[in-house]
């Protein structure tokens, strides 16, 4: 391996800052990258990777830092001039036009052109066929991009991005829906590109990947800098510290779980094509991950036990009482409370007061003489807003006012208040700032402590550890394994997960 | 009704003027109703400077007569289009069901009968459109303009090129006569009381609460345990079968009917319901103010008619007005979402 830090960086972001409003999404981000090295950037949800990966690619202007491009200070005024600057960025949903072939998605806009300036279709394929061999994958360029797996697409774009001859790529968790052997060949290209000059900066939640691929690793905590360091100078523990910025056991304060009787009882629960012969147990007073990759079919699953989705086959009992199928209100009835994925779409009714988001799944609660007594609803916001400890300013000010940690309180809260013995929490902290999160949480540890029986689906794999009884794993629609606390760690989850361990199928 | 119930102020989601200051005391005369009821003096001050005549409590008859059949149709499209659908086969309804009405009795049917048949095809109708919507997931928009045209054609079949007549007297004069002692006519005493039953519905019973959570956002409702589709389904039942009354109101008033009775009427009833302030987006809007735009467009017509002004002017004049209402309240919420949507594709 050469010593690229002899040569002058590629890119530098020193101190960039960005607000929207009165929120910090970005309080110092700095980053190094040199030619031919894979960089992993690392940290939690919220700690401002994407904003700093938005301000690289020209979608954000920083409110304030230096960014420097083979030495030379330059502002992106668009994508357009990031690009131009040798700038690529990789999306994790990649963006092809479906019905274009793959070598018109690559050249899109830059056709080579023939005669009377139509396109030459055996210029584009021949110029598409070549970065395809210089990245080493088989694919053809003539073929639609309809149909292509999201690793097939994912080489598309950075195929893209050599055409425009980017120095630098930005990979924002590329490997989050890849299977195993789609990863080691993605890791293969990012060495084919590094041999070539160019800088990776590799975004992942993986930690593990971080030391397979990288060089060089850079962690982020809270919208700040935290550490560059040698991939071999730190460990996965180091790491896992930096992210967190505090012992695990204050973001995760977890309660030795004393489970009591079954309260959903799920067997052969099927949705063709996206989930088939599901069975599991969640009891009173424990806490159940549903753990697996993006489309493993962890929402899927529990949009089904919900009754949002209509099952194909398979039961769903909840203390002994079967569910009938895609019925959200019988679920409600029978004691289920779904907090789901999606705050802003599924969880608020955003234009809506927040006491009314309280109340919206109690109303027939509220009822007197048939009638919505405003008193009676705003006494019931009250009270889950005391509780939940919500910060607001007013009760009737519409909910996305309020910060996302606060919404979630409020989804929390419009569940809690029907007394549910079933909590299915949907990525309980996703873009919830540290600190909130802590106290989301507590109050799911407190509230199983009380009795309830909760499935939690989570993609963030400290916070399953850090919370779970039990983990399920999901891989591609079937339980690819069950683990006890103790049989759950990093590496028994993610090898079932992307199904490296035929033994832990069980 | 409401004396009784010291603690429930009404819930409303209207338009405001200005988007600031929230909650402030000021901000309820800066509502969409408030300027409604400021228009509606102004109507009435133009209407009597014109005609002295004009505050004259027969005029107020008659504005409840010529007014009564569109306005009572308004009340279950405010209820459709606060869900963020819309029912443009209004009009057709009305006229299916005064032509189904003439057919049957001009077929030999007692009277009662031919009425009660019209109400059945208005609930009929009503489920079609609610089918469509809410199972095949088609836009509203689109099915109510096709059910619009075939709603109109049955009734031509049935009864082009005839003009039913020789209705009852004892019923046909009950369109054109106010109620005993009062100058108040029969279609807006419904009107009336329809509308006081819908504002309930809307402002103070789940339900209501239901039609504004579907309007803000449907997927949130339906994660709340919301019957999105059914409801929307009965509420395009509930709007043809009420359309299909309105039918036999005008056909009652008439006192005759042929297959092209209110052609044309539903854009009068759409445009009221946005002037009262209901967002065509869905989420938004208050059954009071609706009232206020159906007293409004009454005056107002009733004033142009006193001054001869011809039908045409008049609906000329109409429409100007509508269209500037609905462009204030709702010009600034379209670009917010236009520009959202970019946003969120970008």
């Amino acid at each position: 391996m050469t010593d690229q830090r002899s040569a002058p960086p590629v890119l530098v972001l020193d101190h960039a800052t960005k607000r929207f409003g009165a929120v910090r999404a970005l309080e110092d981000g700095s980053i190094t990258l040199y030619p031919g090295e894979a960089h992993a950037l690392l940290g939690e949800n919220g700690a401002g990777k994407s904003t700093l990966v938005k301000i690289l690619a020209g979608v954000y202007g920083a409110d304030s830092g230096e960014l420097l491009i083979g030495g030379e200070p330059v502002t992106f005024n668009g994508p357009g001039a990031s690009r131009a600057a040798g700038v690529s960025i990789i999306y994790q949903e990649p963006t092809l036009f479906p019905d274009l072939s793959v070598a018109e998605n690559i050249f899109m806009g830059r056709q080579p052109l023939g005669v009377g300036r139509r396109i030459d279709r055996a210029a584009m394929n021949r110029a598409a066929t070549e970065i395809f061999a210089r990245l080493g994958v088989q694919l053809d360029p003539s073929r639609v991009a309809r149909g292509l797996s999201v690793a097939d697409q994912q080489i598309v774009e950075i195929a893209k991005a050599l055409s425009f001859n980017a120095q630098v790529l930005v990979m924002d968790e590329p490997t989050a829906a890849l299977t195993t052997v789609e990863v080691g060949r993605l890791f293969e290209v990012i060495r084919t590109l590094r041999a070539q000059g160019a800088a990776v900066l590799f975004i992942t939640h993986r930690i593990e990947e971080a030391f397979a691929s990288c060089q060089r690793v850079t962690i982020m905590r809270d919208g700040s800098f935290v550490r560059t360091a040698p991939i071999e100078e730190v460990t996965v523990e180091d790491i896992i510290r930096s992210m967190v910025g505090r012992d695990l056991d204050a973001l995760f304060p977890k309660t030795p779980a004393a489970p009591g009787e079954v309260v959903l009882d799920v067997e052969h629960l099927c949705r063709d094509g996206v989930f088939y012969d599901i069975s599991f147990q969640v009891r009173r007073g424990e806490i159940v991950a549903l753990a697996g990759l993006v489309g493993a079919g962890r929402t899927e699953v529990a949009r089904a036990v919900f009754g949002i989705d209509r099952r194909t086959s398979g039961t769903v009992r909840v203390r002994g009482e079967a569910l009938p199928n895609g019925k959200p209100l019988a679920a409600m009835n029978a004691g289920v409370a779904l907090v789901p994925e999606d705050r802003r779409q599924q969880g608020l009714v955003m234009e809506m007061s927040i006491d009314q988001n309280v109340a919206l799944a109690s109303l027939r609660r509220l009822r007197r003489f048939g009638l919505i007594w405003r008193s009676r609803e705003r006494e019931l916001a009250t009270t889950w807003a005391t509780r939940l400890q919500l910060r607001f300013s007013r009760m009737g000010n519409t909910v996305s006012t309020l910060s996302g940690g606060n919404q979630q309180k409020v989804v929390l809260g419009k569940w809690l208040a029907r007394n549910p013995s079933l909590l299915i929490i949907d990525e309980p902290t996703r873009g919830i700032d540290v600190g909130t999160k802590a106290e989301v949480h507590r109050l799911l540890d407190s509230l199983v402590v009380d009795g309830l029986a909760v499935l939690m689906i989570s993609s963030e794999l400290l916070e399953v550890l850090g919370m779970a009884d039990r983990v399920i794993v999901l891989r591609e629609g079937r339980i690819a394994a069950d683990l006890t606390r103790a049989e759950a760690d990093e590496d028994s989850i993610m090898r079932a997960a992307t199904g490296q361990s035929p033994a832990a199928a069980a | 009704m409401t004396s009784d119930l010291p603690t429930m102020t009404p819930v409303t989601h209207s338009h405001s003027v200005v988007e600031n200051g929230n909650g402030a005391p000021w901000r309820a005369l800066l509502r969409w109703e408030s300027a409604l009821v400021v228009v509606l003096i102004g109507a009435l001050v133009f209407g009597s400077s014109e005609s002295p005549n004009f505050l004259n409590p027969t005029n107020f008859f008659y504005i409840g007569m010529n007014m009564g059949e569109v306005a009572i149709m308004a009340l279950p499209l405010t209820l459709v289009i606060m869900t963020g659908e819309i029912d443009l086969s209004v009009a057709s309804m009305l006229g299916l069901s005064g032509a189904v009405m003439g057919y049957l009795f001009s077929n030999g049917w007692s009277i009662w009968l031919a009425m009660a048949a019209a109400l059945v095809v208005g609930v009929l109708g009503g489920a079609v459109n609610g089918l469509l919507v809410a199972k095949v997931g088609l836009p509203s928009i689109a099915v109510t303009i096709g059910t619009l045209a075939l709603f109109r054609g049955i009734a031509e079949i049935l009864l082009a090129p005839r003009t039913v007549t020789g209705f009852p007297s004892s019923l046909t004069t009950i369109g054109v006569v106010p109620i005993p002692g009062t100058q108040i006519a029969y279609s807006a005493a419904i009107f009336l009381g329809l509308a006081v039953v819908a504002g309930i519905v809307l402002h103070a019973t789940p339900l209501g609460r239901a039609l504004v959570a579907i309007g803000l956002q449907p997927e949130a409702a339906q994660f709340s345990g919301i019957r999105v589709n059914r409801i929307k389904i009965w509420l395009f039942v509930l709007s043809g079968v009420v359309c299909a009354f309105a039918g036999i109101l005008l056909t009652l008033k008439n006192a005759s009917v042929s297959y092209d009775a209110g052609t044309g009427l539903e854009l009068n009833v759409v445009a009221i319901v946005l002037f009262g302030g209901v967002s065509i987006f869905g989420g938004r809007g208050t059954v009071i103010g609706v009232v206020l735009a159906v007293a409004i467009v009454g005056a107002l017509q009733q004033a142009l008619t006193q001054m001869n002004v011809q039908p045409e002017v008049q609906n000329i004049v109409i429409g100007v007005l509508l269209l500037i209402s609905v462009v204030i309240p709702n010009g600034g919420e379209a670009i917010r979402r236009i520009r959202d949507r970019a946003r969120r594709h970008a």
